[in-house]
């Protein structure tokens, strides 16, 4: 598959995923659109991290294909994949931050990495504007990992995740555990980058104001498939029974009630 | 697909032209640094794109040299506008500390936690027989299968290693001894020296620094590990003591395999060497064997074994003691299993000495 139809930035076929005799996905197919944001929902233990994690070549699967930006993910070498790499963030579950690194120093790991050339100086102010941008508070930026609380690990993760300004970005329940109000920060955040840089989002999340604030489709797992793919009033049109219970429960109508 | 970002210095204005993102921008930033003249106006209607960084640099220049930004689209204004807004210089580092302050307030650190963790080692000493003293009183809280699990990473997997260290050490031994010995023509008191050292002093003391290395390390670092992810915490919540539950069986199982490790030890070494007396000296294993009953003391087990649970209560207390102090990152928990393993050997052969001194003492020699 090659990129010249500039379209599909993720496309996955045929996925099949399994730990030991436990299948996770079997026969799994997405394609992620250049310029969109995908939300990926699911119920807890479906495996949507597992497929992040297949998508970004962490995850050796059993079978299948799966391409980012036209190149395929699976059985390259890192060399190879420092060009792929290069172009997309990802912000993990628990945030991932180097535990040793202070939040500032965290940020510009990437950037020192791919672009060794950059003066320390760029350097700490990109850092300076992406934790402001992050919508940490500016003491965060010298304290290490450990001494900072749940959602401001998120925070410093996504700051890392936005340094190489991105085309593509994985997040990985981004709002979880954000109060409500950094929360909606955090939408408004996506939709700018995603308006201004034309950035890619796979949005994993079980945040139902985030999936119809800002999502342009959403993806549906179930039954170790993608069972659906479209926007939320495609999705609400369907009558499976998970979609329905998810879009149509007590929480679901409050979303979609707070949105009319 | 993007040309690389670039400008050019017309009269008082920069003309920016290609990309200008992150992976286009080559040496623009040290350039701009050394323009030679400040710019009055910036151009940007030649420019393809714009990312964060760009537009971070054109705000910078915009901001030192006080300059109009022109031709910019709606994007690049956009983005202009937002890196403005979070323009605030952040401190990136905690702050660093006069180095004459910080070599003093070091020492002063060092001796505090030097004291802090004799008195912390006293403390722990203390939870674990308050604990035991618990166990002994219900003893379904005695958790038999933990303490099974323990037996066999810290006993039966270690047969393998220390046999083959033990046995070398026997062979080593008698081959040195040897040696010196024929000096004298004193060669036969090589089986004493075998018998003796190993039993006495070696085979414990070898196996308490392979136990020191493989479990004391081990236990720090599960343990400390178990503290970051705030395993420890949970428990504690949930009620269960994490001396009972995780420190108990472990320094039980440590004290309960070190005297049967050392006593194996101490045999696969005299093994070792009756068999090196027998291929290089031609002393028969049954006259070595022989030798041996008549020239060991049983004292000599005595003392191992005596010595050898003390070794491994030290050992696996360090090592828990040290895992349980981990706190705040993965770094920590490389240090602690380092220091788990230090102290341990350092406290065993302490130990050792004293030993040594006490047996001679009441007539054990
Ligand atoms: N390393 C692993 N080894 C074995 N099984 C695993 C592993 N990682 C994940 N799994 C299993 O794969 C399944 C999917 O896990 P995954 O983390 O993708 O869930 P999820 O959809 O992200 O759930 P959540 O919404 O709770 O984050 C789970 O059943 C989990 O037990
Ligand atoms: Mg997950």
């Amino acid at each position: 598959m090659s990129d010249t139809d500039g379209e599909i930035v993720i496309s996955v076929r045929g996925l099949r995923n399994a730990f030991g005799e436990q299948v996770i996905h079997d026969e799994l197919d997405l394609d992620v659109h250049r310029g969109e944001i995908l939300g990926v929902v699911g119920g807890s233990g479906t495996g949507k991290s597992v497929l992040m994690r297949s998508i970004i070549g962490l995850q050796h699967p059993v079978a299948g294909e799966v391409h980012v930006f036209g190149e395929s993910m699976i059985g390259r070498d890192d060399t190879e994949a420092t060009n792929v790499r290069k172009r997309w963030g990802v912000l993990f579950q628990g945030g991932a931050l180097f535990s040793t690194l202070t939040v500032a120093e965290n940020v510009e790991v990437p950037l020192r990495e791919y672009y060794p050339e950059l003066h320390q100086q760029l350097l700490d102010e990109i850092a300076s504007y992406k934790i402001m941008m992050s919508g940490l508070p500016a003491e965060a930026a010298p304290k290490f990992p450990s001494e900072l609380s749940g959602g401001m690990k998120k925070r410093a993760g996504l700051a890392r995740s936005l340094a190489l300004d991105p085309e593509l970005l994985f997040l990985d329940e981004p709002t979880a555990g954000l109060d409500p109000i950094g929360a909606a920060a955090f939408d408004e955040l996506t939709k700018n980058l995603k308006e201004t840089l034309g950035l890619t989002v796979f949005l994993i999340t079980h945040d139902l104001d985030t999936l119809h604030a800002i999502c342009d489709r959403v993806a549906v797992l179930a039954d170790r498939k993608v069972i659906a793919v479209g926007t939320i009033p495609e999705l609400l049109a369907l009558d499976h029974p998970w979609i329905q219970e998810y879009f149509n429960g007590p929480r679901g109508r409050a979303a979609l009630g707070a949105k009319r | 697909m993007n040309s690389p970002a670039d400008f050019t210095e017309e009269d008082d204005a920069l003309r920016f032209s290609g990309a200008l993102v992150l992976a286009r921008l080559g040496n623009l930033p040290q350039r701009l640094e050394t323009l030679a003249k400040q710019p009055r106006a910036i151009d940007l209607s030649g420019i393809e794109r714009i990312d964060t960084v760009g537009a971070w640099l054109i705000h910078r220049l915009a901001r030192d040299s006080d300059a109009d930004v022109t031709g910019a689209n709606e994007d690049a204004k956009r983005l202009i506008d937002q890196v403005s807004q979070l323009d605030k210089p952040l401190q990136m580092r905690p702050d660093p500390t006069p180095p004459f302050i910080r070599v003093l307030a070091q020492m002063g650190a060092a001796t505090v936690s030097a004291f802090r963790m004799l008195y912390g080692l006293l403390g722990f000493f203390g939870a674990i027989l308050i604990s035991c003293w618990d166990i002994i009183r219900d003893p379904k809280r005695f958790r038999g299968n933990a303490i099974a699990r323990q037996f066999e990473v810290v006993g039966v997997d270690a047969l393998g290693i220390i046999g083959l260290m033990s046995f070398l050490i026997g062979i080593v031994i008698a081959q040195q001894g040897a040696v010196q010995l024929r000096q004298f023509g004193a060669e036969v008191f090589t089986i004493n020296l075998i018998g003796r050292i190993t039993l006495r002093e070696l085979g414990v003391l070898m196996t308490a620094i392979m136990v020191a290395g493989r479990s004391g390390s081990a236990f720090a670092a599960q343990l400390g590990s178990m503290k970051l992810a705030e395993e420890v915490d949970a428990m504690r919540t949930i009620g269960v003591s994490p001396i009972e539950a995780l420190v108990i069986p472990r320094v039980m199982a440590t004290v309960i395999m070190m005297p049967l490790l050392g006593f194996y030890a101490a045999l696969v070494a005299i093994i070792g060497g009756g068999l090196f007396c027998w291929i290089s000296l031609d002393i028969p294993l049954i006259t070595f064997f022989q030798r041996i009953r008549e020239v060991v003391p049983i004292t000599d087990l005595w003392v191992g074994l005596l010595k050898a649970p003390v070794f491994g209560l030290i050992i696996a207390m360090a090592g828990c003691f040290q895992g349980m102090q981990v706190e705040g990152n993965a770094e920590e928990v490389g240090l602690r299993t380092t220091a788990a393993v230090v102290q341990g050997i350092f406290l065993v052969i302490v130990l050792d000495a004293f030993f040594a001194v006490f047996f001679s003492s009441i007539g054990w020699v």
